[in-house]
């Protein structure tokens, strides 16, 4: 078997990219699939509690109730969007899920807490939104526990009970994301999805549409070796995939403004160790599928776990233990950890190489056995 | 020409058997929709249940591991390192082995003892926001806890205001209940529309249409007849994940099956009448699964309100999710499984329903006829 060649090479490129870029979907497909992400992780994946929609059911009227209100909407966090006093209202808003919690202030509120007699405030949640409403349940009972203990402490002040009680003051740093925003965790996230799925679907159907077509016969006579039209087809791939992970970064930074703490370097070469991994997958996908059609079901069959499994939405350590386990077969999973860690954290050699070495066995193992059964399967 | 009922069961009966010598469609039907529910079901999960913490101690008073125990009792927090110095926390939340790191600095209980204000730090991994704001509040609800319970009992003063919560519908505030039903929604969805997404660009691809167009069939009686299968397959499938849902995870089923039953049909032909619309328009059984895949399967997972709060997304976004069917459809299942509620409640969810059956409905019918006239 003669060398690469590299003229051989550049013609089969050549004729991959120009396959790509004319089919209109496809360009489509290319460019609109990471933008369409972006947005919808930048904007719609949202789990920040603000504003939340608020009924306040105020049956004491007293100036200390209207203050606890007043204190509530002065956080940020909850907007009193209905009012009312009779409790059926609270109940009906609350079943069509017009608001997300009511607050019952109950008569003589305002008479217990000047005379210093314990006294509660009801807070009733729409537990069908879990997430938020237990978001939503922490703020409001830090608020409102805060308001009586300042309440009592002025009171215990004019009664001149000793007011010099000892407390603990809790001071909170928040790092690599101080304002908790959920954005600067998703959206560099893309990156790991987006490369996956274009790295999947191109280069499993870049060989699929030939073998349908009838076209990889004539490859397989033509004087091409198989480790070229190995390369040739999948080199698209893992430049559509290069550019993604340049795409998604220069919108991360320029349109939301995500800070970016680490090296370049470190992320380039993550990100071509992960390509690697992706074209490796789609590679054997291809050979297991005889038409357009059956590649796709099967890409979506691996992307969608992959997807789900890599803590991209939902965080790996809330599942079940051996869910978790599972996880760690999921190459997307790891790039996060190393994607996330590069933009926020500033992660370097150091700290990303567990993940950069299971990336580049799997990818290595799957690159190896894809090419493989590509063999056999063209012989 | 007017529908006939004969001719439609033909369509039925010849839809049937194609389906069932179609292995892969089947088990796609059947298996998937399970498979996904169970599998979504676990991973999908805002439970902050096992928060990793490092604890450095410098006073290492009475004191202090008061303060240490009433994280651990509070049952959520788990201590994975003790440290000895500052330094230490740095790398620890570098790797992201810790979420959080509690230090209390020397002079603890000596502050307290003299009634002063006595510093506690944390340092909190802010970068996946939601586990951390959670986290977060449960860290302050401790601290604060304990900062009271001092100064109560050294005031001899009752408690004061406290807040009284109860969540209704989900008591425990556990994502299983938040997320099976709409869970349903989605993969009823995804199923159906993905399903009959194949069926008219199968006839096209394998050139049995022009012996359909040739036949002496009406075009809504080819719809029809295609729908019914297909209808059968998705109460099937409804049947089944409601079952799983229940079962598995252990969601509640307060309302009425019957509501629930005429919803989802209603949801059901208007997705599947989707799936046909873009079956007829593409004509090749690749594009349109794709197509399937994209129009249904982001916007219902995204955009309907299942995982993420509509309220919280900006005003564009609000306004796309109110054309995606499933946000509404989760409403429902929401309303019926958690919430026992009816139509008194449900009427305008109700109607998108019937909105949604006839646009899909007559999508399909129209975008046949001009296949069948070309």
């Amino acid at each position: 078997m003669t060398a690469l060649s590299r003229s051989r090479l550049w013609q089969l490129l050549r004729k991959e990219l120009l396959q790509m870029m004319r089919d209109p979907r496809s360009r489509r497909l290319l460019i609109l699939a990471p933008i369409l992400q972006l947005l919808v992780f930048g904007y719609a994946v949202n789990t920040d509690v603000r504003h939340a929609r608020t009924f306040l059911l105020d049956a004491d009227h007293s100036a200390e109730s209207r203050q606890l209100a007043q204190t509530l909407t002065a956080s940020g966090y909850f907007d009193i969007v209905a009012r009312s006093e009779r409790p059926a209202d609270l109940t009906q808003a609350l079943d069509k899920g017009n608001v997300l919690m009511g607050v019952h202030i109950p008569r003589g509120f305002g008479a217990d807490v000047a005379r210093g007699r314990a006294t509660s405030v009801q807070l009733l949640l729409d537990g069908a939104s879990a997430n938020t409403a237990n978001v939503a349940l922490g703020y409001a009972t830090q608020i409102i526990g805060r308001y009586g203990l300042q309440r009592a402490a002025q009171i215990a002040a004019r009664a001149g009970v000793l007011s010099k009680t000892g407390s603990v003051d809790f001071a909170v740093r928040v790092w690599y994301n101080p304002n908790l925003e959920s954005r600067a965790y998703n959206v560099p996230a893309v990156m790991g999805t987006i490369v996956m799925l274009m790295t999947l679907l191109l280069t499993s159907l870049a060989v699929v549409r030939e073998r349908e077509l009838g076209t990889l016969e004539q490859l397989m006579v033509s004087p091409l070796r198989p480790a070229e039209l190995i390369l040739g087809k999948t080199m698209p791939s893992a430049l559509v995939g290069m550019f993604d992970v340049v795409l998604v970064t220069a919108v991360a930074l320029l349109w939301f403004r995500i800070p970016f703490e680490g090296s370049f370097l470190v992320l380039g070469v993550a990100s071509l160790v992960y390509v690697l991994s992706g074209i490796g997958i789609g590679l054997l996908i291809s050979t297991i599928s005889n038409t357009q059609q059956e590649a796709f079901m099967s890409m979506f069959m691996v992307f969608m776990p992959f997807l789900m499994l890599s803590g991209m939405m939902f965080p790996v350590e809330n599942m079940p233990r051996w869910v978790q386990y599972v996880t760690l077969l999921d190459p997307i999973r790891h790039f996060l950890i190393i994607v996330r860690g590069v933009f926020l954290r500033g992660a370097g050699w150091a700290i990303v190489w567990p993940q950069l070495l299971v990336l580049a066995l799997m990818g290595g193992s799957v690159l190896t056995v894809a090419t493989q059964r590509f063999h056999k399967r063209a012989d | 020409m007017g529908i006939r009922f004969g001719r439609l069961l033909a369509i039925t009966r010849k839809e049937f058997i194609q389906l069932r010598r179609d292995t892969r469609s089947l088990m796609m039907a059947f298996l998937v929709p399970a498979a996904m529910i169970v599998f979504f079901g676990y991973v999908i999960s805002f439970d902050v249940k096992d928060i990793k913490i490092a604890v450095l101690d410098q006073d290492q008073s009475q004191r202090s591991r008061e303060l240490v125990e009433s994280f651990v009792s509070a049952g959520r927090f788990r201590i994975t390192h003790r440290l000895e110095h500052l330094a230490e926390v740095t790398p620890l939340l570098d790797r992201g082995a810790v979420r959080m790191a509690l230090v209390i600095p020397p002079g603890f209980a000596r502050h307290l003892a003299v009634g002063q204000q006595a510093p506690v730090q944390a340092i909190l991994d802010g970068a996946d926001a939601n586990t951390s704001a959670i986290s977060l509040n449960y860290a302050t609800a401790i601290v604060t806890a304990y900062s009271a319970g001092i100064a109560l009992k050294a005031t001899r003063m009752v408690p004061p205001v406290s807040p009284e919560a109860r969540v209704w519908y989900n008591e425990t505030l556990e994502s299983p209940p938040m997320i099976v039903p709409g869970l349903i929604a989605v993969i009823m969805m995804i199923i159906t529309a993905m399903l009959t997404s194949m069926t008219i660009a199968r006839e096209w691809e394998r050139g049995t249409m022009e012996q359909l167009a040739s036949t002496p069939v009406h075009r809504a009686e080819v719809i029809l007849g295609k729908l019914v299968p297909y209808i059968g397959i998705g109460l099937v499938d409804l049947l089944g994940v409601v079952l799983l849902g229940m079962f598995v995870f252990g969601v509640p089923f307060r309302g009425n099956p019957f509501l629930l039953f005429v919803m989802a049909l209603l949801f059901l032909i208007g997705s599947l009448g989707l799936g046909i619309f873009i079956s007829a328009t593409m004509r090749s059984q690749l594009l349109a699964t794709q197509l399937a895949m994209i129009s249904t399967f982001l916007p219902s997972l995204l955009l309907s309100g299942l995982m993420f709060d509509l309220n919280s997304m900006p005003v564009v976004l609000q306004a796309i999710s109110t054309v995606v069917p499933a946000r509404y459809f989760i409403t429902v299942m929401r309303g019926i499984f958690l919430k026992d509620v009816g139509l008194s409640v449900l009427w305008g969810q109700g109607m998108a329903m019937v909105l949604y059956a006839t646009i899909g409905l007559t999508l399909a019918v129209r975008a046949f006829r001009k296949e069948l006239e070309a």
